[in-house]
């Protein structure tokens, strides 16, 4: 069966059976392989990607099903050689120790600075909370997300200066 | 772990699904958002020869307020149902339930009506159903039926629902007096599956409890409606002695098992302490409500 | 980064990890995101039985499904004299199950194909046929006469023993039990649990048949002795065997052992002639692989009037499942296990150790623990707590007075330690200042007055790492000494290559400060290498926190004897002798005239260009270190949890883990190490529990019942630290990363315990579960 759909903004279709998981596709017919499987379970978010935005288990999804979807995978999150503030707190709060749980964290905290750019610990804690870190006891994730949080607002401050600046400027 | 073979149909119209699943009876399996079928699908329990997609049908993704009710759509997503401000204001227990349900990557994807067609006797939602009187609308090819939900549950996984019908959507009433409600849930970790949990909705009446809904969950073959603890209250003054007595009857009523999860006379507890705090927030909030 | 310029990353500096970079940019390079040319798919058909008899395999029709390339059966394996391998406690493991099947989950038969999808299908499609035996589950059935024997495939074996084991005196433990005031006992049971690591274990085979080579990509927390065991087990010259452990998502003792699917990819491989990948699913990884834990211990403290302890005394039964297949050193069958004075002075000590065969998956391992000090340093922590108020003491004042006091150090235990260096009362002093436990007392005082539920818990534990010394500790010969190579280039960077491997401790980063430390190089320029036993030197891996204090002492040494080296070279070069040179990081200069210096890059350079005559060209060595002794890292923990009284929900309020692991290389890094382990140590402590029923089918094995925690219910940590050196280290480090699970279930047990005492009760084994502390409250009366 034909799947096409746009992954980190590029157009990318493959043709599998319909039984065949998101993950699956991604890692096996893409070779996006930051997407991780931890169990078999649907309970531990290593294989998070975002639909839409959204963060959802791929493992939990066939690739028929993401037809026609806009996917965000974690190779996703860099612009170039630019990493994205959620990338950089993890590596300044040492966020990760083996990496495996580190992609779908990076989701998830991606997507809920988005909506929510200034969260409370409780906040981060509870929008990671589908997510199983086995190695760092998620104090530094918190600080991690944090940290993000702290760049994205810090670079929205010099963008709306900047734009106040600018000669001619609204 | 991955599924056996199956085939796969997206229709994007109720009545294309709907002349399928009359064509393939048994055979084929609704899929809405995925989050209970698929893990089964995994662990080879279910092998449908056909899954049929409904999430691309359009106009069952919305929350609308009907003539006495509230109509939530077969796509309506546990998220949905944790950010809606209509509910909130209209039935906010359903807020806090949607809470407790998995973990926030599911609730991005499972329905409020997948998860009461899946009927996991652990489930959530079929409790809360229960508490507030919801009816299921049922369509197939040949008709639609309302099912009120005291009737739909039947066993593990069981529902009135027949092979070639699809929930569309379910509806519930829409108190007049002011009413308060509270879902507990006791569980072993975040995103588990209740050990207990106790969905209660008390209408009040002045002083006195108008009418009361109690759901309880996990604790039976299905989510069960504790009717002789709601009737204990009926038009009594909720005092701690009424309330303790609409407790203990409550746990009557439980039929849990010993599990990994805790012993069945734990878990009856359990539903007596929760229904007596459950009882004690729900009128706490309906007077606010009133106030 | 410009903070960069000046972070050279010296011993104590909190450099930012080197590895990140790939890990989020979703560039890690697992096993799983390795694909060869030509590569199939492995799956395995596992027992649906405890124990039974197999009566009949048939894969004629799952041969001709579609995709399949060959199923492989005991038989076939043991044809290839293959169909049982030895294990690391010098028993035998079935491969393929060929008479019997002795736990739920074993290994029967194997399918390869084209695609996983495919391997799974024709899995299905085996049919076994199966007689059902009674199935032995605990020690307790192990020993009961008439129990089914489980090892009937050994000739000796009559029964389900599997070994005695002692420590300590008995005569002089005896005597001074006749002569105490009390006796405190305390029964517990340390369940089985699981150390699953995010990523589940697998392999990749590729045997060439045109050069014989075999190369196995596998999920090895220890490849050089895999390499080893390889050659043994197949016949294989071992020069033809390279092991590559990839990037590791996470280990914590469970990918040290050899596991039958390695066994079975590589002879299906070297048979088919294409590279076969094996990754088991969670499942898979939760019902068959390294467990851990599984102690029925019995503990009795003698005291004396004034609350001094005089001797003690331990039993345990040890549940080792269906092979003994303990990753551990050879001597000690119990493991390290009679470290069980902990921190305590006391004057003897007796201890006893039986292991059993069971129905039950097999391969004790240390799931963060240097084999088996978790279970000693649960049960004398859990003892002293319930001594102390059994004796109506403070629990730290009771600690305190029997507290092994500084001076008495290198302190020797009554069960045969040598403790090298301890500070244990400033440990605690720490501990209960930050945690302000005299007011916190209060607190809890009031608090119960008020019908509240609450306590805190406190455990001061020891632990025991690093092993070798290689003449004492052993796996299966092998001495556990591990290795440094170092190479300077002539550019002054170098490339650092040793025995272990990291899954996830941040070997890149540490391990190049050391260097840094020892040389001057800066962190960045000192890439660290380790997992391909092709290049790197031989070494018996990262478990039983053992990097740090042995291969870290290895990249000390090795980078002084360069250093060495460095100074013959700057002598010549600055006209000097090497007397009068002094070094400071990174140059060695002329006593007097600080101007008259040679960096260490300056020296690499001219160690391949001008060279005094004589001498070997290069800058280059090895070093194989072998402590001379263990080394004792220790603590004070300290947790505060309050009892829903209606449903015997456990909340955590606080946690206070002071930590003193000897110097800290990368301060960052070793926090990180403890809040993992805190984390898991919680998890242990309420949640984790892999366990049978009657029938022995296992329950907990899949992350739906084996439960983990998640950031939610995770505590908050509070992390304080004190530093005492160890003196036989080379800088001084202890290893740190499983201090943390080492010292905290005891804590947070001994909390709940703290929070029960005044209803009288005195033991509630882990997992401490909501319906277990609810049984207790009811039982007391408790109500709400
Ligand atoms: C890790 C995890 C944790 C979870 N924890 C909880 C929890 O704590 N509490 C809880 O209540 N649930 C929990 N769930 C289940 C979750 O709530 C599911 O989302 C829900 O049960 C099913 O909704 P769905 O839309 O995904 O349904 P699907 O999985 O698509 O379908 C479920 C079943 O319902 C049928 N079905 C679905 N929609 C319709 C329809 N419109 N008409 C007819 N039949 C239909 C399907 O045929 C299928 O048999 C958990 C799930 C996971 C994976
Ligand atoms: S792999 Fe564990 S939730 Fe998807
Ligand atoms: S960093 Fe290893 S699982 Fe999170």
């Amino acid at each position: 069966m034909k799947v096409t759909l746009t992954v980190n903004g590029s157009d990318r279709s493959g043709d599998v059976e319909p039984r065949v998981l998101l993950v699956d596709f991604l890692r096996t017919n893409l070779r996006l392989t930051g997407t991780h499987v931890g169990c078999d379970t649907s309970s531990c978010g290593a294989c998070t990607v975002l639909i839409e935005g959204e963060p959802v288990k791929s493992c939990t999804v066939l690739a028929v099903q993401a037809t026609g979807r806009s996917i965000t995978t974690v190779e996703g999150l860099a612009q170039g050689a630019n990493l994205s503030p959620i990338q950089i707190g993890f590596h300044e709060e040492h966020g990760l120790q083996c990496g495996f749980c580190t992609p779908g964290m990076m989701l998830v905290g991606t997507s809920l600075l988005e909506r929510n750019p200034n969260p409370t610990e409780d906040e981060i804690r509870w929008a990671i909370s589908g997510n199983i870190c086995r190695c760092t006891g998620y104090m530094n994730i918190v600080k991690a997300i944090k940290h993000a949080a702290m760049l994205r607002e810090a670079a929205t401050a010099t963008t709306r200066e900047k734009a106040g600046a600018a000669p001619g400027g609204q | 772990m991955f599924p056996a073979a199956f085939d796969y149909r997206a229709p994007t119209s109720l009545d294309e699904t709907l002349s399928v699943l009359k064509q393939h009876g048994e055979a084929a399996k609704v899929m809405a958002g995925g989050q209970s079928l698929i893990p089964l699908l995994k662990l080879r329990f279910s092998r449908p020869e056909l899954v049929v997609d409904i999430a691309r049908l359009p106009g069952l993704n919305t929350i609308r307020r009907d003539d006495g009710h509230l109509a939530i759509g077969a796509l309506v997503r546990h998220v949905d149902i944790a950010g809606s401000k209509e509910l909130a204001k209209t039935a906010p227990m359903m807020v806090e339930a949607a809470n407790w349900i998995a973990d926030p990557l599911v609730r991005n994807r499972g329905t409020l009506v997948g998860s009461v067609c899946h009927a996991d006797p652990a489930g959530d939602w079929g409790s809360v159903m229960l508490a507030l009187s919801a009816e299921i609308v049922a369509r197939s090819a040949a008709s639609e039926r309302v099912l009120h939900s005291s009737d739909f549950f039947k066993g593990p996984f069981e529902t009135a629902l027949k092979a070639e019908e699809v929930a569309t959507e379910v509806r519930i009433p829409v108190r007049k007096g002011p009413s308060g409600g509270a879902y507990l849930k006791l569980e072993r970790r975040v995103g588990d599956f209740a050990t207990v949990a106790v969905a209660v909705q008390v209408e009040l009446d002045g002083d006195k409890v108008a009418s009361c809904g109690i759901g309880l969950t996990a604790v039976g073959p299905h989510n069960i409606k504790a009717t002789e603890a709601e009737r204990s209250l009926d038009g009594k003054e909720p005092t701690d002695q009424v309330i303790a007595e609409a407790a203990r009857l409550a746990a009557e009523a439980a039929e849990p098992k010993d599990d990994l999860r805790g012993s069945a006379a734990y878990k009856k507890d359990v539903v007596r302490v929760f229904v007596q705090r459950g009882l004690k927030t729900a009128i706490a909030r309906a007077k606010e409500v009133k106030a | 980064m410009a903070t960069e310029v000046h972070m050279h990353g010296r011993i104590g500096e909190s450099i930012k990890r080197k590895e990140d970079g790939r890990f989020i940019r979703g560039k890690g390079n697992y096993l799983d995101d390795i694909e060869l040319p030509g590569m199939l798919h492995m799956a395995i058909l596992r027992s649906p039985h405890a124990h039974a008899r197999i009566s009949s395999v048939d894969t004629a029709a799952a041969s001709g499904m579609p995709g399949v390339i060959a199923v492989v059966t005991g038989e076939l394996m043991a044809q290839h004299k293959l169909a049982w391998m030895p294990t690391l406690s010098y028993d035998t493991q079935a491969v393929l199950a060929t008479d019997k099947v002795r736990f739920q989950g074993q290994e029967v038969a194997a399918v390869i194909a084209e695609s996983k999808y495919q391997a799974e299908d024709a899995r299905d499609a085996i049919m076994v046929d199966y007689d059902v035996l009674p199935a032995v589950i605990s020690p307790q059935q192990a020993k009961e006469a008439g129990a089914a024997l489980i090892r009937d495939d050994k000739e000796n074996q009559k029964d389900n023993h599997i070994y005695h084991w002692e420590a300590g005196d008995q005569e002089t433990t005896k005597a001074a039990f006749a002569k105490a005031d009390k006796v405190v006992r305390l029964h517990t049971f340390y369940p089985r649990c699981h150390p699953a690591p995010l990523e589940t274990c697998g392999c990749i085979a590729d045997v060439n048949g045109a050069t014989g080579k075999a190369t196995i990509y596998m999920t090895s927390q220890a490849p050089h002795a895999i390499r080893t065991v390889f050659a043994l087990v197949t016949g294989l010259p071992e020069q033809n065997i390279r092991v590559i452990s990839p990037d590791i998502g996470g280990g914590f003792g469970n990918k040290v052992p050899v596991y039958p699917g390695y066994v079975v990819a590589t002879a299906a491989s070297l048979l088919i002639g294409r590279p076969v990948k094996w990754v088991e699913d969670r499942t898979e990884n939760l019902i068959s692989t390294g467990f851990a834990r599984d102690f029925h211990m019995t503990g009795d403290l003698a005291v004396d009037k004034d609350g001094k302890m005089l001797a003690l005394r331990v039993h345990l039964d040890s549940d080792n499942g269906a092979f003994f297949a303990d990753a551990q050193p050879t001597k000690f069958k119990a493991g390290l296990f009679h470290i069980v004075t902990g921190s305590y002075d006391i004057p003897t000590a007796h201890v006893t150790a039986d292991g059993y065969y069971t129905n039950k998956a097999p391969g004790g391992v240390a799931y963060r623990c240097s084999f088996r000090v978790t279970e000693a340093s649960y049960l004398i922590e859990r003892l002293v707590t319930n001594a102390a108020i059994e004796l109506g003491m403070d629990q730290a004042e009771f600690r305190m007075k029997n507290f092994i006091q500084p001076e008495q150090f290198p302190y020797h235990s009554a069960t045969g330690w040598v403790y090298d260096s301890g500070d244990y009362p400033k440990a605690m002093n720490v501990a209960l200042e930050q945690l302000g436990y005299d007011e916190l007392r209060k607190d809890v005082k009031a608090r119960r007055k008020k019908g509240e539920v609450t306590g805190i818990g406190i455990a001061s534990f020891t632990e025991v790492v690093g092993a070798g010394h290689g003449a004492e500790f052993d796996i299966l010969g092998l001495r556990m000494f591990d290795s440094a190579e170092l190479r300077v280039h002539p550019t002054g960077k170098a490339i650092l290559r040793m025995g272990t491997k990291s899954q996830g401790q941040g070997h890149e980063t540490t391990f190049a400060q050391i260097v840094t430390e020892e040389l001057g190089i800066p962190a960045a320029d000192v890439a660290v290498e380790e997992g391909d036993t092709d290049t790197a030197p031989y070494g018996l891996g990262t478990y039983a926190s053992r990097s740090t204090p042995v291969a870290g002492a290895a990249t000390a040494m090795v980078a002084r004897k360069l250093r060495d080296k460095g100074r013959k070279i700057a002598a010549h070069l600055l006209e000097a002798a090497e007397e009068d040179l002094e070094w400071e990081s990174g140059r060695f200069y002329v006593k007097g005239s600080p101007d008259k210096a040679k960096t260490i890059q300056e020296i690499a350079f001219a160690a391949y260009t001008n060279i005094p005559d004589g001498m070997e060209a290069g800058l280059e060595g090895v070093h194989y270190y072998d402590p001379p002794n263990m080394t004792y890292p220790f603590g004070t923990y300290a947790v505060v949890i309050d009892i829903d009284k209606g449903t015997g929900q456990v909340k955590v309020r606080r946690v206070v883990a002071v930590d003193d692991c000897g110097v800290r290389i990368n301060p960052m890094i070793v926090e990180g190490q403890i809040h993992g382990g805190l984390a898991e140590g919680y998890g242990i402590a309420f949640m984790e529990l892999i366990t049978f029923d009657p029938e022995g089918n296992c329950i907990g094995s899949n992350f739906i019942d084996y439960l983990l925690p998640t950031a939610w219910e995770t505590p908050r940590f509070e992390l304080g630290e004190t530093v005492t050196p160890s003196p036989h280290h080379p800088l001084g480090a202890k290893g740190v990363g499983e201090s943390p699970t080492v010292g905290s279930p005891a804590a947070y047990v001994n909390a709940v315990m703290d929070a029960l005492a005044p209803y009288g009760v005195t033991n509630i084994d882990m997992p401490v579960t909501s319906d277990k502390v609810w049984a207790a409250l009811r039982a007391a009366g408790v109500n709400e």
